[in-house]
């Protein structure tokens, strides 16, 4: 899936926004890959991850189907990321989201000593990446770089709304709602937390950064992209 | 996707959630209804919304009289007050919207999340996209404009003319009824979906002219083109198609980068070379 490749934004607000994935290869390396990925999720959590995710299952932050009505004066909004690491029961994709590069080195020298077999990618800028990598002391086996959007382009949104709603990669945040949470924002009606709270929710495979979304709600608070 | 009319409350918190902008409420019957056409089945509102279970009659009548007074109540704006959204059997050939636009569905032909891809992100593995290689993912429909197959379609057919290779291990690749053409099944051609990724790769000497191609087709349909390139490294780390890519006139700052750890299991090696040892 290419759900992290085309995050929209600037350099600015993409240079501290990294996931790191590991991926079990069908036939090559997928049967006994579940104890590498909850070790894999495990390993990340100490360093200070923004978000979990398992894209069988979900992320960090999830939806309740049984709220009661007192939900809407108080809610439960942190992540849990023990539910993510032993809800993982088939070989799918996890994925760790930091929003420093220190988490993101030490993370990736960790998982090299491990040495769990299985892929590991990290979804970054090019140069940070690389910066990383250069870091650790790894060489870079391959790279897959975004070259943007074509096509109809004025059916996309404007750059807070495209910024919010490319975290997501598989399209669960839609334009409205991101529009919506912008204006929210804006009217003092929720927080940019509570705002990326929501976000967060839809987000079914956990790479939504809520970090770096509170800075583009910030942002949006004070003046239109 | 429906929403069931004996529950719904006209809240409208659904409405700003479906992707595809597919529910609005209903003036007439003043229930949230979805354009089952422009619905793409992605389960967004039924999985990723909150539900409450209130009685709908209380609900409707408590929001009936606040409406007398203009009182706005202020609920979770990613919350169904009676959970109302309703998941139907899916036939074929509906049930491949499903396929390609929710994520947690792994697809039959890959066994893969999402859009059913592994692309270079396993390439440390299987060694796809070799040193005189270009990948290229082709995505449609994202973010959250959605694409219809015949459109896919326009590129896929495209593509076959230029002597790409088609990556066998991918959703719309298992849905084609003739890799050499590109096209795909005509039963789900007027299928919407939320995305699907065409994958291939070509060497890199064809890479520029597959890259104009891409441009040239993408222009003339009514969706978003998101087009990745990816490339195997040289030992320390560097590629050629990143200065092709400048010198096509692309400019990027973001992408994926294998870190090289993958390797097949024990078990899977021997399988290989055994396969090998058949084949030679």
């Amino acid at each position: 899936m290419t759900n992290t490749l085309h995050r929209y934004g600037n350099e600015r607000n993409l240079s501290n926004d990294f996931i790191v994935f590991a991926i079990p290869c069908r036939g090559y390396n997928d049967k006994d890959s579940v104890p590498k990925l909850k070790r894999f999720l495990r390993t990340a959590t100490k360093y200070n991850p923004v978000n979990l995710g398992d894209g069988s299952h979900g992320g960090a932050y999830r939806p309740s189907k049984n709220l009661n009505p007192t939900a809407h004066w108080s809610r439960e909004n942190k992540p849990d990321f023990e539910t993510v690491i032993e809800g993982v029961d088939t070989p799918t994709t996890v994925a760790a989201v930091f929003d420093n590069i220190r988490a993101v080195e030490e993370f990736v020298a960790e998982l090299q000593k491990e040495d769990l077999g299985l892929s590991i990618n990290i979804s970054a800028l090019i140069d940070r990446a690389q910066e990383c990598c250069d870091d650790v002391g790894i060489a870079r086996h391959s790279v897959e770089y975004s070259l943007g959007f074509m096509g109809q382009t004025d059916r996309l949104a404007d750059r807070q709304v495209m910024e919010l709603s490319t975290m997501c990669g598989h399209g669960m945040i839609s334009f409205n709602f991101a529009r919506k949470m912008i204006d929210w924002v804006k009217e003092g009606r929720r927080t940019p937390e509570q705002a990326c709270n929501y976000f967060s929710r839809f987000c079914s495979c956990g790479i939504f950064n809520p970090t770096r979304a509170k800075e583009i709600l910030e942002e949006a608070r004070r003046r239109n992209s | 996707m429906i929403i069931d009319p004996k529950k719904c409350v006209a809240c409208g918190n659904c409405v700003a959630v479906c992707p595809m902008g597919a529910i609005h409420i209903n003036p007439e019957t003043k229930r949230a209804t979805v354009n089952q056409d422009e619905c793409v089945e992605c389960y967004t509102c039924f999985r990723g919304m909150s539900t409450e279970h209130l009685n709908p009659t209380m609900v409707r009548t408590i929001r009936k009289i606040g409406s007398w007074f203009r009182w706005r109540f202020d609920p979770e704006p990613d919350v169904c007050p009676t959970a109302a959204i309703t998941e139907q059997e899916l036939a074929w050939p509906r049930i491949v919207r499903r396929a390609f636009s929710d994520p947690v569905v792994p697809h039959e032909s890959t066994g893969v999340h999402g859009r059913g891809t592994e692309e270079v992100k396993t390439n440390d593995v299987t060694n796809r996209v070799g040193p005189n290689d270009a990948g290229f993912t082709v995505e449609f429909g994202r973010p959250t404009v959605g694409v219809r197959f015949w459109q896919i379609q326009e590129m896929t057919t495209a593509l076959a003319r230029m002597g790409i290779e088609f990556e066998k291990r991918n959703p719309v690749t298992s849905l084609m009824t003739d890799t050499t053409t590109g096209e795909i099944r005509t039963d789900i051609l007027n299928e919407k979906i939320l995305s699907a990724i065409v994958e291939f790769k070509t060497t890199l000497a064809n890479a520029p002219a597959v890259l104009q191609k891409i441009k040239e087709v993408a222009r003339a349909l009514d969706t978003i083109v998101a087009v990745g390139a990816a490339a195997r490294c040289d030992e320390q780390g560097e590629n050629r198609l990143e200065e092709l890519l400048i010198r096509e006139g692309f400019t990027f700052n973001r992408g994926k980068t294998n870190l090289g750890l993958g390797r097949p299991s024990p078990s899977a090696e021997m399988e290989i070379a055994q396969a090998r040892a058949t084949v030679g």
